[in-house]
Order: structure tokens, then C-alpha cells, then sequence
């Protein structure tokens, strides 16, 4: 199938996009988002999870939560550029939500058709949801939680936004065959404890289910969580992307007005060129992004190996971005009231989530070099 | 149907049925000359009859100079050279030797000639038989391009040239250069004015072109001096003292950001050429012994071909993505990046070609047992040309950084 020139970006996406940035610039600038997240931070101090539900439903009923989910199923159907778009919008205002975490869950139980509906259904209606699936290792190989007599047991790691979400996608094993669960955070024998992490963006929780009698929604669930993945690396990679371009826009905006030597920072051809650098990596990553998104939409037998390169590129992008952007603030880059801590974290932990940069070359390489079995296998 | 075709207008549907036939029905096959990588190393005049008469027969079909309007030889069509050259890309045709003619000198003209001269100029230069050449730098002005002291003096209605150009592609072939001269000693940027001037036929007769060898061991660029040639005041391009201004134009069409589109043919991807694409380096490394294994077995290569494959791709993908205003926050951020970009992809890929070969790629053209006819050292050494020429890298992370994010100006 071909791929529309223009990536199926259609005049609502770009309305989508535009009102989302307005809306994250107007309801929290990154002066509130700090002295929401960061103002009263004691490091030994046990995990608060800080974010303003009340913007979650404004979000809620503007009808973001319902944009990737099927028609079918009660949402817009939107395609997913647009939902790229969006992420894009969220991770330039670094915005605590599980906004992310719902849209990846809403991928998954997509690619579930009729037994994934329900769940859907109460996603478009504003429940907020996250994927338990990780071992401690952060791989995202099922088998953490596993199915005892028919009851969920065990303990998934790196559950994203876990204390903002009412619900969890559980992708269990039931005899070593991946199997995808619904269940209420709030559910008997369901326990979650919240890492201390440094993004101060997020929150991030170990959940551990004892026991737990959960709603079954695939029992082949290894196919659908499969053709999922590629879309949660896009999305994550969206995020990424718009935090960088903030990285750039603020460093630009410093480099103009800091000056030393007599001369403006941007100036100096060491910075100049650093920054062009970083536009040049954050370029590559979005037209990458875009490219992923349209696959998925258009051209799913391309979307994994374009999915791989996004969140390869995204990742060395955030960490180039940020480190740049550090080091060029100077010695007010490295305190604590310089907003820029702030995406230099939430980029650190997004880079290192759903597989990192070599993690995705490594898995495309297998994919071009050695064919898609050897690659699966591996 | 490939991703342009959906969204073609009638015109250009129309069009694109038409160059499918034509090239059918004219494709050349398998050179009958060996072609060098691009037409700027093109040495042999049997290559360039050879590629001449192509370009001819295709501007005689009406795929060269498509958008520009009928009375200065073009095809007067709108936004079709784009289809063409897609066209061509896709049938892996020869590329067209009167590059700098075509990318450079024809938008120039275009833009800023008197409506005679466009006339006079323009059909010969699309159909190939007159070749062209920029004459920009100087042996002390190249990156600072502002800075040339070439000079032209007047006489009634004539001008006295002399002066020294330099790596000047092409000039001993060209029948015809741009060119960028001093008219005024006392202004660096208001001192310049722009020229076209006939230098074949000037040749013993105040032009002298003296082939210098790039470090290929391939000709291709030249030394050009100018010793009292007299030029006419019609040749001059715009108001004297506007050379600048001109040569912006220039730039802007050779760094790849001009709005009136190249007509490039399938160039590079010629059948006798190679691609420098990492997915052929990755072809290579499956064939390429490495101990027991091959070479794409390690784990280091693989990171790097990778790596290499992704920015490709990317550099690919920002064609689509410029054409969408919605997702670019400056016009030009993405189109001033493609040179730039495209030169640095192919130096690193084609540096990880011979990597993978090891030390066969020591063995060049010549050598029987070289691993792809010696094409991959080649290719390496030749991309320095292309972060050089056209505005170094450097140069053009400068204009980036200045035009695009608005850093202060280094000059
Ligand atoms: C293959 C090839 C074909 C060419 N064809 C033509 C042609 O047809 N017509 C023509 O007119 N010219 C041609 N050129 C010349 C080309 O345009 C110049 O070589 C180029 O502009 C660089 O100028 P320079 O050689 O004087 O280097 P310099 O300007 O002396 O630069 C030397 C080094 O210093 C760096 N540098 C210079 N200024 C700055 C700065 N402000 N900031 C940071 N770094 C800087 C450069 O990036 C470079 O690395 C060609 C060159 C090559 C290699």
C-alpha cells in the first residue's frame, strides 16, 4: 500500500496540534509546571506522584483520550500522524498526565478487534490507562506476571504514570502464552509501589498483582501485543521529539540574549554550530516520526522497521539535545531552579525506556540483515 | 502507484503518462562510455558527446527546463520538472552533463537577464549544447566569497576582464560562465556585479583554462584566467553594482533551496554507476569474508550500517515533511539542510564501505581484483569535494544557524 505524500496529515491534525500547544502553553508554562513538580522536591523524601487532575479532564473532554479509538468502538478513529502530533504537543510542554501511557494502551487493545472493545470503550470515556508488562530488567518480553489458577501473579516493573491511571492493560503469560488482562488498579490484591525516579515529569511504580481475578481480553494475546509495539515506540518517540524542540527553542532564545565577550552566545561558531546540530538531530528523529505514524496508519509491513529507527533516532536525539542544552546554559544550566533539569531528566528516562538506541539498531539490523525469523528468535 | 502519483494534478498525471512513454521508448540501455560518478569529474570528450546527445534528445522531448515559459525555450508548464525527474530517477536513466547550466546559470539568467538574453541563452543551455560554468571562487576568495578581486573595468559600452578564478567545474568544456566580478575597488558587497561571458570562443584570447587534477587523479575542474577579454555590457545580469544580490540567487538554486526546480535526470543512479547507500553497504558486508564469518555478522558494523540507514531515511523523508507546513516551524530550515546533509550521509556511508572491504579497499580503478570496480575509495575521496564545494559544511551550518534559529551574524 502506498503512503500518502502528505502522511494523511489532514487539516484537523494540524488543528489538533495547534490547539494542543495552546492549550499546554496556557494551562501550564513551564514556570508552573516547576513550581508544580519541582518547587518543594527533598530528595530523601518518599514518591509523591504531582500532577493537576482537573487539566486531565479538561483533556478528557476535549476528546483526546477518544482519538485513537476506533470508530467502532465509540471513538473518532483519528490516524495515528495526528495522534503523533499530539504527543508531540505533550512532550514540548513536559506535561505530567497519562496521556501517553492511555494512547499506548489504546494501540494495544486496537489490535485486539471485538474482545478488545470494552476496554476501548471506557478508554474513549476517559479512563486512563498503562501497560504492565516490564521485568526488572525494563524487557518488555511477557512473563513478569503470570497466570496462576486463573488469577494474575507476580510483579511488573516500570509501570509508567501508574499513580494517575485508573486501569491497566496486564500483558500476562498463561502457560507461556502471552495473554492480555484488564484490570482496575484499585482491584483486591492489585498493589502499587512508586519508584523514586529522577523524572519529575512522570511518575513511575512497580505493581504487583497477588492473586487477582481479572478480565481476560485476549488469550492469544501474542499477536496483538506484537503488531502493537511499533506503535508504542512511535508514540513514546513523539514525545521525545517535542521535548527536544523545546530543548532547542530555550537554548536558542538563551544564546540570544546571554552575553559574553561582548557578543551574544550564538555568536561564537562553537555554539552556533552545536545548536544547528541539535536542530539537524531533532529533524531527522521528526521526519522519522512522521514516517512511522504514516506507516502504521498506511503500510503496516513497513511500520516496525521504520518504528525502530524513530525510537533509535528519538533517543540519541533526547540525549544530544539535553546534554547540549545543559552545557551551553552554563553554570545556571546545572541548578535546580533552571527549568531545563526539568526535560533533561523526562528525555534521560524516555530515551532509556522501550528499548534504547542500540537496542533498536541491534533489532533492525537482525530484521534487515538476517530476515524476520532470525529477528523474532532473537 | 508511487506515493507522488496520488496526489498529482491533471496536468502533471498527464505528463508523467507521457515521460513513462518517451522513456520507455528512448532509455539509452548501458552507457556506451564508462561515466564517472557525477558529471562535475566527466574528462573525456567521448563522454561528453556521449551524455550531451542525451541530454539533447531529452530536451527535444520536452523533459529539460519543463517549468520555465516557451519563449525562452522551456515547456511552459507548472510544477512538471519535479515529474520528470522522478520519471527519470525511477527508469535509472544517465544524468545530464550541463549541471551547472541547468541547477545554476538557467535560474540566474532567468531571474535577472534582460529579456533578449534569456532568449539568446536559455534554449541552448537546456538542450545540453552549450555547456556552462561558475566562475565564484578565487585562490583568495572562496568561502568568503565577497572578497573576489576579479575585476572589470570600463570601456564605452564595453568591459576589460582580468583576473583569476579557480576549481572552476567543467570550464574546459563550457562554452559559457557565470560570474561574479569586482566593478568597484572602494565597496566589498556593493563593488560586485554579476556577468554571463562566452568563454570557448574567447580562448587564446584573453581566457586561458588550465585543467587542475583533483586528488582522484580524475580532471574535471579548472584554473581560469583572464587576461584584457572584452565583454559587452548586454552580458551583464541585473544593475551594475547588484552582483551580490544576483549571486544570492545563485546559491540559492545550488544549495538546493531555489524555487525553480533542477531538471536533474537519473544521475547517479545510472545502471553503470554506483549508489552510495548504506543499503548497499550493507549488501557488501553480507558478501565481504570477515575471518569465519562475514563481515555483516559484526555486531559493531551492524550498529554503524544502522545507523547510517536511519539518517538516510530521514534525509529521505524530509522532502514529504517540508511539504507540510503544518509539521516545520521555518520554510527553509529543512530544504537549506539537504546539501549539507546529503553530502555528510554519503562521506560516512561511503568511509563505512571500505571499512567493510577492509584492505581490498586500498586496490582503485584500475586494479582487477578491486571489490566493486574501485568505485567505493573513489567515491570516498570524491565526497570531500561535496562538503567542500557549494558552500562548506561549515559555511552552511553558519546560514543555518544564522537564518534559520536568528543567531548573530559572524560577519
Ligand atoms: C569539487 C569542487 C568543485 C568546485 N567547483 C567550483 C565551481 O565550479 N565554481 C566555483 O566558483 N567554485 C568551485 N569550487 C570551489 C568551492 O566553492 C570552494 O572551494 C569553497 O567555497 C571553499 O572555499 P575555499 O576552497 O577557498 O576554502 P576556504 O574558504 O579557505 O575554507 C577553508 C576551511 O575553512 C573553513 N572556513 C572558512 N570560513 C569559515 C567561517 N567563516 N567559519 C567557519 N569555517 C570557515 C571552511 O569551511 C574550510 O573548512 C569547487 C570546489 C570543489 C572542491
Amino acid at each position: 500500500m502506498a503512503q500518502p505524500k502528505n502522511y494523511g496529515f489532514e487539516e484537523e491534525a494540524g488543528m489538533l496540534k495547534d490547539g494542543a500547544r495552546r492549550f499546554f502553553a496556557e494551562k501550564l508554562p513551564v514556570d508552573q509546571l516547576h513550581a508544580l513538580v519541582a518547587d518543594a522536591y527533598v530528595p530523601e523524601r518518599a514518591p509523591e506522584v504531582k500532577w493537576r487532575k482537573e487539566l486531565w479532564d479538561e483533556m478528557v473532554a476535549l476528546g483526546w483520550t477518544s482519538l485513537a479509538v476506533p470508530e467502532s468502538a465509540g471513538g473518532v478513529g483519528m490516524p495515528w500522524v495526528a495522534v503523533a502530533a499530539l504527543l508531540e504537543e505533550n512532550g514540548r510542554a513536559a506535561f505530567p498526565s497519562p496521556l501517553l501511557t492511555t494512547l499506548q494502551a489504546t494501540a494495544v487493545l486496537s489490535h485486539c478487534g471485538q474482545a478488545g472493545e470494552a476496554a476501548l470503550a471506557e478508554v474513549a470515556g476517559g479512563c486512563a490507562a498503562t501497560i504492565a508488562v516490564m521485568d526488572p530488567a525494563g524487557s518488555a518480553v511477557p512473563g513478569a506476571v503470570k497466570v496462576v489458577d486463573g488469577k494474575l501473579m507476580g510483579t511488573a516493573s516500570f509501570v509508567q504514570d501508574a499513580g494517575k491511571c485508573d486501569s491497566v492493560l496486564v500483558v500476562a503469560t498463561d502457560e507461556g502464552e502471552p495473554t492480555l488482562f484488564w484490570v482496575k488498579l484499585a482491584s483486591d490484591g492489585v498493589e502499587v509501589r512508586q519508584d523514586a525516579i529522577i523524572d519529575l515529569t512522570r511518575d513511575q511504580a512497580r505493581v504487583s498483582f497477588d492473586g487477582v481475578a481479572a478480565d481476560r481480553i485476549e488469550t492469544h494475546g501474542a499477536a496483538a501485543w506484537d503488531a502493537a509495539l511499533p506503535t508504542l515506540w512511535m508514540l513514546l518517540s513523539a514525545d521525545m521529539v517535542g521535548a527536544a524542540e523545546w530543548l532547542l527553542q530555550t537554548t536558542v532564545e538563551y544564546a540570544q540574549q546571554r552575553k559574553q565577550f561582548d557578543r551574544s552566545l550564538g555568536f561564537f561558531q562553537a555554539v552556533k554550530h552545536d545548536l544547528v546540530n541539535v536542530m539537524i538531530a531533532i529533524d531527522e528523529s521528526k521526519s522519522l516520526l512522521y514516517s512511522a505514524a504514516c506507516a502504521i496508519d498506511h503500510e503496516p509491513e513497513r511500520a516496525r522497521e521504520l518504528a525502530h529507527m524513530a525510537k533509535s533516532s528519538a533517543s540519541d536525539t533526547a540525549a544530544f539535545a539535553a546534554g547540549r542544552t545543559v552545557q551551553m546554559h552554563g553554570g545556571i544550566g546545572f541548578t535546580w531552579e533552571c527549568y531545563v533539569h526539568l526535560y533533561f531528566k523526562r528525555q534521560k528516562h524516555s530515551q532509556l525506556l522501550w528499548g534504547d538506541a542500540a537496542w533498536h539498531r541491534a533489532a533492525l539490523a537482525a530484521l534487515l540483515l538476517d530476515g524476520p525469523s532470525a529477528a523474532a528468535a532473537a | 502507484m508511487s506515493d507522488s502519483e496520488r496526489k498529482d494534478t491533471a496536468e502533471q498525471a498527464e505528463f508523467r503518462r507521457y515521460c513513462k512513454a518517451w522513456i520507455a521508448d528512448n532509455h539509452p540501455g548501458e552507457p556506451t562510455v564508462r561515466l564517472p560518478l557525477s558529471p562535475l569529474e566527466i574528462m573525456t570528450p567521448e563522454q561528453m558527446a556521449y551524455l550531451q546527445s542525451w541530454q539533447k534528445s531529452a530536451y527535444d522531448a520536452g523533459l529539460v527546463g519543463c517549468d520555465y515559459p516557451k519563449e525562452v525555450g522551456g515547456g511552459g508548464r507548472k510544477d512538471c520538472q519535479r515529474v520528470a525527474n522522478e520519471e527519470l530517477v525511477a527508469a535509472r536513466t544517465p544524468y545530464y552533463p550541463n549541471v551547472i547550466g541547468l541547477g545554476m546559470a538557467a535560474p540566474t539568467v532567468f531571474h535577472h537577464g534582460k529579456e533578449a538574453l534569456k532568449q539568446q541563452l536559455l534554449p541552448r543551455l537546456f538542450s545540453g549544447e552549450d555547456i556552462w560554468c561558475q566562475g565564484f571562487s578565487e585562490p583568495g576568495a572562496g568561502s568568503d566569497l565577497a572578497n573576489v578581486q576579479t575585476f572589470a573595468e570600463p570601456k564605452g559600452d564595453k568591459w576589460i576582464i582580468n583576473g583569476h578564478k579557480v576549481w572552476t567545474s567543467l570550464a574546459h568544456f563550457a562554452e559559457w560562465m557565470i560570474i561574479l566580478l569586482r566593478t568597484d575597488k572602494g565597496h566589498k558587497y556593493e563593488g560586485l556585479s554579476y556577468f554571463v561571458v562566452p568563454i570557448a570562443s574567447a580562448l587564446g584570447k584573453g581566457v586561458t583554462v588550465k585543467p587542475l587534477i583533483k586528488m582522484t587523479g580524475e580532471t574535471g575542474f579548472n584554473e581560469v584566467l583572464f587576461e584584457n577579454l572584452e565583454v559587452d555590457d548586454s552580458f551583464r545580469l541585473d544593475e551594475l553594482g547588484k552582483g551580490w544580490q544576483v549571486a544570492m540567487t545563485t546559491l540559492l538554486h545550488e544549495r538546493g533551496a531555489g524555487e525553480l526546480v533542477t531538471p536533474r535526470a537519473g544521475g547517479l543512479k545510472s545502471e553503470s554507476s554506483l549508489s552510495i547507500s548504506s543499503r548497499n553497504v550493507m549488501d557488501l558486508a553480507t558478501k565481504t569474508p570477515r575471518g569465519a564469518q562475514q563481515a555483516s555478522d559484526d555486531p559493531l558494523l551492524r550498529d554503524r550500517m544502522v545507523r547510517q540507514l536511519i539518517r538516510e531515511e530521514a534525509l529521505k523523508e524530509h522532502q514529504r515533511r517540508s511539504r507540510v507546513p503544518a509539521l516545520i516551524d521555518h520554510p527553509m530550515r529543512l530544504p537549506l539542510q539537504n546539501k549539507l546533509l546529503a553530502s555528510e550521509i554519503a562521506q560516512d556511508t561511503a568511509a563505512l564501505a571500505l571499512e567493510v572491504e577492509g584492505p581490498a579497499a586500498s586496490l582503485y580503478l584500475a586494479d582487477e581484483n578491486a571489490p566493486a570496480r574501485g568505485q567505493w575509495p573513489l567515491a570516498y575521496m570524491n565526497s570531500y569535494g561535496m562538503t567542500i564545494a557549494a558552500g562548506t559544511s561549515e559555511i552552511q551550518r553558519n546560514i543555518l544557524g544564522e537564518r534559520v534559529l536568528g543567531l548573530a551574524k559572524s560577519k
